[in-house]
Order: structure tokens, then C-alpha cells, then sequence
């Protein structure tokens, strides 16, 4: 039993390996998902109410917005490419941008992109019909290659001037277009869409965003944290890897013999782990407190 | 055909269609960044003006993040943001006088509302404003010019009337015109007078004051 793994990492769904009797229901096994699709969708909405119904609770979009009238929230991102192109920003986008990093450190840097960002909408749905397809993974560029995107985005950023990345960045391209109208941004959604489904899998959010690379950044400290909690009632299906947006954050967590704790920035916390896991192995915590008790050796509980 | 040949055959076809399909897609992606990249670096097209405030464009497109919180405060629906396709930086603000022309809030709220550099937050008098300057440009056109009529379109339209543009009495064969005449170190270039001018296309439009030099001529004067 011990020596019988076969890389569930590479195991599609539909392996007989994985193939069970499903011990919970449906609803249990989507709950993160389903949450965070109501999040998405609920922050476009609120985008949306006042343009649509009048009623200004948010105004702007994801670069920088104005929440009922007083609180100025920005993305720390263009914040800082901002700073690099001009030299200088105002109390009020740097104040903005340093409410949403504390936010997004709190709940785990890239909670950014699974619960909010538009475009993991459409890299999911990529995903899913690629599953159903049973195409291969294609294109694997390294995992890190989006750090050098990351590192060209700022570079560029100083040498120009300008925010050359705002030209073309999917994540405020596509919510910009939801919300101020789309032109012909059905082409970068449809363009995002396609090279996640034929090109490389998951290529785009795992491999390429810098923005994501950014939260990935901002999150390594985060004190929200999944952890593979009972990692002892592991049985090996592969049900976490073949659903985890990030599978390599995994395998220390639940295979190693360190830390129980998802450590690496790279992690989501989508909660695809939890909503999968037919033994209940992976669960939310404070991290700092966790790894506190792990030292203790105490059984976490 | 054997049951062997043709499992091979499928095999070849499928790595033959993803293959394409793999092409296609990167082609596309590699097309949408191009496309994207190259698009911008053109200038702003002449018809575009930026809100009241806005820095010289290359700082403007590097202070503004593209939120749309100046579009979203003007009372007037004057602004709207590029989309993606358009030949302006993608996301930024801009208006066109002819169809919504800036009316020249006393308040300002555009240039309050933005929450970075790019509107300069200095400007408080709306007449300082600098969004471009009006050029009489259908000076073959212009009813009054032509004399076809006494028209005063563009100069009721001002704001600042009798200030950024008058009508001047010329007087050719025993015939009196009136010619409507900007001056330009009042006109803030707000676009009024372009979409109220009564000729199909404006006689006087609205240039980016780079575009106009007033600076040169003074040095002349
Ligand atoms: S990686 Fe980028 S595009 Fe994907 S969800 Fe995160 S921010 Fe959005
Ligand atoms: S001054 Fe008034 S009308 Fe002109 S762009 Fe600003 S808010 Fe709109
Ligand atoms: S409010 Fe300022 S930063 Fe936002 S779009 Fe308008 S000019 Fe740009
Ligand atoms: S001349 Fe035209 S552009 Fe200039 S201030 Fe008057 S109405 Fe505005
Ligand atoms: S409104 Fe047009 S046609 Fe009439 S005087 Fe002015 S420029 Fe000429």
C-alpha cells in the first residue's frame, strides 16, 4: 500500500483510481466553489448596480474604486507601476492600495484571484472543457516564469513612463469591459479562454499572470492558511491534485513529514482541496497559531 | 485496413489536430498581444480630448490607472473610457465634443473624483482648464463666414463667451460678415461650440492644444 503511488498528480478525474463512491453529496463537494463563483459574480454586481439601477455603492473597477462614497480602495499592483512610471502618487491611491494589501495578506494574497478576479471564471471554464476533452497539458513553461513577467511589468513600467501591462492586462481589461462597456474586449476573454484550452493548461493563471504572481507575493506571509490537517486519513485518490489550480503547493503539506500547512504563496485558497476531499483531510486556519501547536506537537484541533 | 493501422492512423490524426489547434491558439494570443501592444502606441486620435486637468498625455497615461471614477462623476455623461479596439490607450478617459461636450463645471468633480495625478488636482478654477483649443476650420463653410447666414451657433454655445470667442465684424464688397474668432488664451477647448455648430460638420473643432503651438506665435507677437 505504501509504495503503490502512481503520481496522482498526472491522474485525470475519470481515472479508475479515482472513480469512488461518492460519500457526500454534491452540494458538500461544490461549497468553496459555489462560494466563490457568488463572490465573483456579487462584486461585478455591485460594480454593476450603479451604472444599471442607480444605486452607487461602488463606483470605478478593480484598479481603483470609491466604496459608498468615502472608502477609496486600488489595486497595489498598478499602484506601484504608477509610482515607477511618474515618480509620485496621491495620499488617496496609496492609501487605497495599502487597505487592499493588508485585506488580500490577511486572507491569503491569491484569495485575490479565486474569489475575485473575472478572468478565473473563464480559466476554469478553460480547464473544465479541457477536462471533458481529455486534451494534454501542452505547453508547461515553468511555474516561475510569471515572477519574470511580474519583474518586466515594473521594469517596463520606469523605463516608459506609461502602464505599458495596463495596455494589455486581461484582469482589468475584462472587468473594465463588464463594467464601462466591452468593445471588443470579448476578444481578449475569448483570446484567454483559447490558450488556456489549447495551448497550456492552466497556462495562464499558473504559469503567466503577473498580477497573480503579485498576490502570490504579497500572500507568502498570509496568516489564512488551508492545511492538510488529517493528512493520516489520506487514501491517495488524487481527488485534491487533479482539482488544485497549483497541485505542486500540495504535496509538502500532505506527503511531506514537515509542517501540515499549504505554505507556498502560490496556493489560492480556493478551497477546491476541502471541497473535494471525501476524508476530510485539508482544512482553513490561522497559520501562525497552527504552526504554533504543531511545534507543541499538540494534535491541532 | 487492419484494426492496428487504423488505431495508428487516429493516433497521428489527433496529434496532427491538437498540434493545429495548439498553433492556432497561440497564434491567436500571440495576435491579441500585438494587436493590443501596437494599438496604444499610436498618438490619440485628434477627435479625443482628455478631461479638464489631465497632464501631458505621456504622464497622463502613466499616472492614470484607468478607473473611470472621473467618467462616473461627470454629471454630464461628457466622459467615457477607450475600449479595448479603440484607438486611444485602452481604459483611459476621453471625450468627444461634437457628441458630449465638457460643460465646464464650476466644481470640477471630474478632476475631484480621480484618484491619482493625472487630473491635476492645482486646477480649482475651471477656467484654467486646458483640454484643447477651438479652430475655426470650416473657414469655407462657416454660414457666417460664407454669408449664407447670421449665425451664432458656436458663440451662444460658450461658457465664456465674449472671452474665448467673439464674433468680429468684417466688412468685403459693401458686404457685412461676422466671423467667429477664438481667442485662445481663454478657451479652455470644452467643446461646446463644436457640437452646437449649425453646420453638418463643425466649422470649429476642438484641437489638442499641442497640435495648435499657441506658444510659437506668442514668441513671434
Ligand atoms: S492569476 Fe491573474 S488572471 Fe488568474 S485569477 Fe489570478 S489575477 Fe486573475
Ligand atoms: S468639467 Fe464637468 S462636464 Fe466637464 S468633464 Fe468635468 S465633470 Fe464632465
Ligand atoms: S479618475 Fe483619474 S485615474 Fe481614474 S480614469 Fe479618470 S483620469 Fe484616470
Ligand atoms: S471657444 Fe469653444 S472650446 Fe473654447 S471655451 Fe468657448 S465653447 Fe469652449
Ligand atoms: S456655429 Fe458653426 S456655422 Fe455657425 S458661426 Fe459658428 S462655426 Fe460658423
Amino acid at each position: 500500500m505504501t509504495s503503490a503511488r502512481t503520481s496522482p498528480e498526472q491522474r485525470a478525474p475519470g481515472h479508475p483510481a479515482t472513480r469512488r463512491i461518492a460519500r457526500r453529496s454534491w452540494w458538500l463537494r461544490q461549497r468553496f466553489l459555489l462560494a466563490r463563483r457568488a463572490v465573483q459574480l456579487g462584486l461585478l454586481g455591485l460594480f454593476l448596480l450603479g451604472p444599471v439601477a442607480g444605486i452607487w455603492w461602488a463606483k470605478g473597477n478593480l484598479a481603483a474604486s470609491t466604496w459608498f462614497g468615502v472608502i477609496p480602495l486600488s489595486d497595489p499592483f498598478i499602484v506601484v507601476q504608477s509610482l515607477l512610471a511618474v515618480g509620485h502618487v496621491t495620499v488617496t491611491a496609496l492609501l487605497g492600495a495599502l487597505l487592499i494589501g493588508a485585506f488580500y495578506w490577511l486572507v491569503g494574497g491569491r484569495a485575490f484571484c479565486s474569489w475575485v478576479c473575472p478572468v478565473n471564471i473563464i480559466t476554469d471554464a478553460a480547464h473544465w472543457c479541457r477536462e471533458r476533452l481529455r486534451l494534454p497539458p501542452g505547453w508547461r513553461p515553468q511555474r516561475n516564469l510569471r515572477h519574470y513577467l511580474l519583474a518586466m511589468c515594473l521594469v517596463s513600467a520606469a523605463l516608459t513612463g506609461t502602464l505599458t501591462w495596463e495596455l494589455v492586462n486581461p484582469v482589468t481589461l475584462v472587468q473594465r469591459a463588464l463594467v464601462f462597456g466591452v468593445g471588443l474586449g470579448w476578444a481578449v476573454i475569448l483570446a484567454v479562454f483559447l490558450f488556456d484550452l489549447l495551448v497550456s493548461r492552466r497556462g495562464w493563471c499558473g504559469h503567466l499572470c503577473p498580477v497573480g504572481a503579485f498576490y502570490g507575493l504579497v500572500g507568502r506571509t498570509s496568516p489564512l492558511r488551508v492545511a492538510a490537517d488529517r493528512r493520516e486519513a489520506c487514501t491517495d485518490c488524487g481527488d485534491c491534485f487533479a482539482v488544485c489550480p497549483e497541485p505542486h503547493v500540495i504535496t509538502p503539506a500532505l506527503r511531506g513529514s514537515g509542517s501540515r500547512l499549504v505554505l507556498a504563496g502560490d496556493c489560492t485558497n480556493c478551497g477546491r482541496c476541502l471541497d473535494v476531499c471525501d476524508d476530510d483531510v485539508f482544512r482553513f486556519t490561522e497559520r501562525y497559531a497552527y504552526a504554533a501547536r504543531e511545534r507543541d506537537r499538540l494534535p491541532s484541533g | 485496413m487492419s484494426a492496428r493501422r487504423r488505431t495508428e492512423f487516429s493516433a497521428e490524426r489527433r496529434r496532427f489536430l491538437t498540434q493545429g489547434a495548439q498553433a492556432a491558439g497561440s497564434v491567436s494570443l500571440v495576435g491579441f498581444l500585438l494587436g493590443a501592444y501596437g494599438e496604444p502606441a499610436a498618438s490619440t486620435p485628434v477627435a479625443a480630448l482628455r478631461p479638464p486637468g489631465a497632464l501631458a498625455e505621456d504622464a497622463f497615461l502613466g499616472a492614470c490607472v484607468r478607473c473611470g471614477l472621473c467618467v462616473r462623476d461627470c454629471p454630464y455623461d461628457t466622459l467615457r473610457l477607450a475600449r479595448f479596439g479603440e484607438p486611444l490607450a485602452t481604459g483611459t478617459p476621453y471625450f468627444v465634443a461634437r457628441d458630449i461636450p465638457c460643460e465646464m463645471c464650476e466644481d470640477i468633480p471630474c478632476v475631484k473624483a480621480c484618484p491619482t495625478p493625472a487630473l491635476d488636482k492645482s486646477l480649482t478654477d475651471i477656467r484654467a482648464a486646458d483640454m484643447g483649443v477651438a479652430v475655426v476650420t470650416g473657414t469655407d463653410t462657416c454660414f457666417s463666414i460664407t454669408g449664407v447666414a447670421h449665425c451664432v451657433g458656436c458663440y451662444e454655445a460658450c461658457p465664456i463667451k465674449d472671452d474665448a470667442i467673439t464674433m468680429e465684424m468684417k466688412q468685403e464688397h459693401g458686404k457685412v460678415f461676422f466671423v467667429p474668432t477664438v481667442h485662445r488664451e481663454h478657451c479652455t477647448g470644452c467643446g461646446k461650440c463644436e457640437a452646437d455648430c449649425l453646420y453638418p460638420e463643425a466649422a470649429i473643432k476642438v484641437l489638442p492644444r499641442a497640435l495648435v503651438r499657441h506658444d510659437i506665435g506668442q514668441d513671434l507677437a
